[in-house]
């Protein structure tokens, strides 16, 4: 491979797989805080608004790495992928310009009111501010996905006689069916971490015996919040994504089940794909599966690699498998965490079954494992196309951006991503520390 | 298909100016934090003054570059890849500043205080500086190739030749112009927010700064002229243009009078006018052209890089929906953060 294509791919996977991990957390932890809120104000339970207060904060601090790691992102479409911007700026502006339209103002003018200015607005208002917060993540999250749906499966566009392509139907665009399963695959998966995040963070404040009752609530949500969100995640978005795969994509399907030769198909498990010998390494299968999910039969034909010509496969076959394979595997045990941690809330267990809460708490890190992994696979499975079909990656860099100038700015952003991750863990752990009723007296002190 | 092109030519320098404008006095007031705030307290009015309104204001940057990422693709394309060193730099800039300014509200303690403090001035100071070196690039001209596109070296020989680099003595000019620009309009900005000691320094600084903003004012028009004496082409053919260098000049006027008479808010309108009127002329000279080359026939003009027309009407009719409400937001926004700031309640920056 060329090597200033590489970095320029390692400059956007690195930046963009940074970034995500800020804002699957807001993202996830928005219904959350919403939800707290609404039960304080509904229930006029003031230790629901101290949590709803002390997560908005935790979601603040995500939000602001999420804006900073998040401007990098539209900036590197005209920096690094010059050519393809040229190529479809078109029709994937569109998108952008509306996430900063639609949905950036919305959140930036309300995530200030939401956060500093609860004495100054009635109740009801202030909860309408963290709705409003709420929903500007979501939007924003739907912009992104149309636009990176646009790349996987494109739609609605006409080739201008420059070579160029255009918009022709801004609702083809906003309705792509590969964005509405992705969407909902993506944002189930960011309440997930979330959820974990939340859950986590209770566990180990009942564990740690202090600030157990706001430990119990942040609990008590999360559990509910995250059961759901685990399920959603297999069906129906799960399903239904791939799905969009078997129409859309079937090399890329064929490359993540690491599925060689055109026949029914297992469903692969665990096991090392052998690109040489077309087959599984020391395999763990569930046979004829992968057909009956592909499509709803146990018989049916599934097309393998070996019937693309190999121009198109994906680039990293392993990769892709070992991150799609990652991601399944990880979201099985979110199901099983979840449902164990549902029964025992509902048992009114949860709270004395400390190895339960230890699970929990150390479970945290694991959905941002299993959402890049997701996201991975989304773009590793795209390959070698950058727009899928009509460009391939090798086309869409910029030529006029030399590999040694490319690396000198990825070097930079490992320096600036290194520096910002100790501070925003520094800054979390804090906050963890100074917990949410600490924060609560804090406040009262200096009304 | 000229009306249209005129018509988003003019809807992205509208934005533009609107985020210069806003975002420009949080610039400006970062850029000063480190002299004027002299007190643990006087630093935290600063920051809390900015606190609640720079993340929206900053949201006009990432609208206006989305805007003209699918009106112009061409221009977004041509231009982010060619000024790919200065602003992978911006963007560091930014992340500086914005996690200085929001986690000294967090960690408001001592050593830390100090980094957060540094890290979000100095940010501040050498983004106005890196934005007007962008705007002296782009109206200086750029070694376009037949290709559409460049690639600018940070500097070369310092000279504005036929192979410029990022940093000349003409952008590094205007790189100065724009810095003394922003810290104006910050000053201003101040005056309004504070009171106290605090209050008077920033008056002090806008009352000492806009006479030198004046000078260099005056010597980046001269300069202009004589690298680029072609850029008055539009000027002579429709010569009310020439009503907006003069504005200008009633502006920077308009700031020191006001602020003398403590007309606070009066002033700190003028400094807003004068960098709006200051991009209005820039633009107004470039128009059609929207990226020039030192080659004129390679130049990126709006007819070569706009898309196509039914993206532009469907375009239209979102933004205009969109940009209501995102005004309606931010009109609500600063009028619930309107008025003074006080650092009494010691907690975060709102009350």
């Amino acid at each position: 491979m060329d090597s200033a294509v590489l970095i320029h791919r390692l400059h956007f996977a690195f930046t963009a797989t940074f970034h995500y991990l800020f804002p699957q957390l807001t993202m996830g932890l928005a219904p959350l805080v919403v939800a707290l809120k609404t039960i304080g104000l509904w229930k006029n339970d003031e230790r629901y608004n101290t949590a709803a207060r002390f997560w908005a904060k935790i979601f603040g601090i995500s939000f602001v790495f999420g804006v900073v790691t998040g401007i990098p992102m539209e900036f590197q479409f005209g920096t690094n992928w010059s050519h393809f911007s040229r190529f479809a700026g078109g029709v994937i502006g569109q998108t952008l310009a509306m996430e900063g339209t639609f949905a950036f103002f919305l959140e930036s003018a309300f995530l200030g009111l939401f956060l500093y200015g609860e004495k100054r607005l009635s109740k009801l208002a202030h909860w309408g501010t963290g709705v409003a917060v709420f929903f500007g993540s979501w939007l924003s999250g739907y912009f992104i996905v149309a636009t990176d749906a646009w790349m996987q499966h494109p739609v609605a566009y006409s080739v201008l006689p420059d070579g160029s392509v255009t918009l022709t139907s801004f609702w083809g665009l906003l309705l792509n069916p590969w964005a509405i399963w992705q969407y909902a695959h993506n944002m189930a998966g960011a309440t997930v971490t979330g959820a974990f995040v939340m859950a986590s963070i209770g566990a180990y404040y009942i564990l740690s015996g202090r600030q157990k009752e706001q430990g119990a609530i942040a609990l008590r949500v999360a559990v509910i919040g995250g059961l759901l969100a685990t399920l959603l995640v297999i069906g129906p978005t799960g399903d239904g994504q791939g799905r969009n795969l078997v129409a859309y994509q079937p090399a890329a399907l064929a490359a993540m089940e690491a599925h060689f030769d055109t026949s029914t198909a297992d469903l692969v498990i665990l096991g090392q794909p052998n690109t040489d010998t077309k087959t599984i390494d020391n395999p763990l299968v569930i046979p004829k599966a992968l057909s009956f999910l592909s499509n709803r039969d146990w018989n049916s034909q599934v097309p393998g690699l070996s019937s693309f010509p190999e121009t198109e496969w994906p680039t990293n076959i392993s990769l892709l498998y070992y991150a799609y394979h990652i991601m399944v595997g990880l979201g099985t045990i979110f199901i099983l965490i979840s449902v164990l941690s549902g029964i025992q809330l509902w048992r009114n267990k949860l709270f004395e079954s400390r190895w339960l809460l230890w699970i929990i708490m150390l479970s945290a890190p694991l959905p941002y494992i299993a959402n890049t992994a997701g996201w991975m696979t989304a773009e590793l499975g795209r390959q070698p196309y950058l727009v899928y079909g009509l460009m391939r990656t090798v086309s869409g860099f910029s030529k006029s951006v030399s590999a040694a100038n490319a690396t000198f700015t990825l070097l930079g952003f490992l320096g600036m991503y290194t520096l910002l991750a100790i501070l925003f863990l520094f800054v979390l752990q804090r906050e963890i520390t100074h917990g949410p009723v600490e924060d609560a007296a804090h406040a009262a002190e200096v009304k | 298909m000229v009306f249209t092109g005129f018509l988003w030519f003019s809807i992205i320098s509208v934005m533009l100016a609107i985020y210069v404008i806003l975002d420009g006095f949080d610039i400006g007031a970062g850029a000063l934090h480190l002299f004027l705030g002299r007190t643990d307290a006087e630093r935290r009015k600063i920051i809390k003054s900015i606190g609640p309104v720079w993340d929206g204001n900053e949201v006009w940057l990432l609208a206006t570059g989305g805007v003209l990422y699918f009106v112009f693709p061409q221009l977004y394309a041509s231009s982010f890849s060619g000024f790919y060193l200065p602003l992978m730099m911006v963007l560091w800039l930014l992340m500086l500043r914005a996690i200085g300014l929001e986690f000294r509200t967090h960690i408001n303690d001592g050593i830390w205080a100090a980094f957060f403090d540094a890290i979000f001035s100095i940010g501040s100071l050498l983004l106005a500086i890196f934005y007007g070196a962008a705007l002296g690039n782009i109206v200086r001209g750029l070694p376009l190739g037949p290709d559409h596109y460049f690639f600018l070296p940070l500097w070369t020989n310092w000279t504005v030749g036929a192979h410029p680099g990022v940093l000349d003595w003409y952008t590094v000019l205007s790189g100065v112009v724009v810095l003394v620009a922003l810290l104006v309009h910050g000053a201003n900005y101040l005056v309004c927010k504070t009171d106290g000691d605090l209050h008077e320094r920033a008056r002090t600084t806008s009352l000492v700064l806009t006479p030198v903003l004046l000078v260099l004012t005056l010597v980046s028009l001269a300069a202009t002229l004589a690298i680029h004496p072609g850029i008055v082409a539009n000027y002579n053919t429709l010569k009310i243009g020439y009503i907006v260098p003069l504005l200008v000049f009633v502006s920077l006027i308009g700031i020191f009078i006001f602020q003398r008479a403590r007309k606070e808010v009066l002033a700190f309108v003028c400094g807003g006018l004068y960098l709006a009127l200051m991009l209005v002329g820039a633009v107004y000279a470039l128009y059609p052209v929207i990226l020039p080359a030192v080659d004129p026939q390679y130049n990126l003009t709006i007819a070569n890089s706009i898309t196509g027309s039914y993206a532009l009407q469907v375009g239209l009719r979102w933004w205009i929906f969109g940009i209501i409400i995102a005004l309606g937001y931010f009109v609500f926004l600063y009028r619930m953060f309107r008025g003074k700031v006080t650092v009494e309640d010691g907690g975060g920056y709102g009350d």
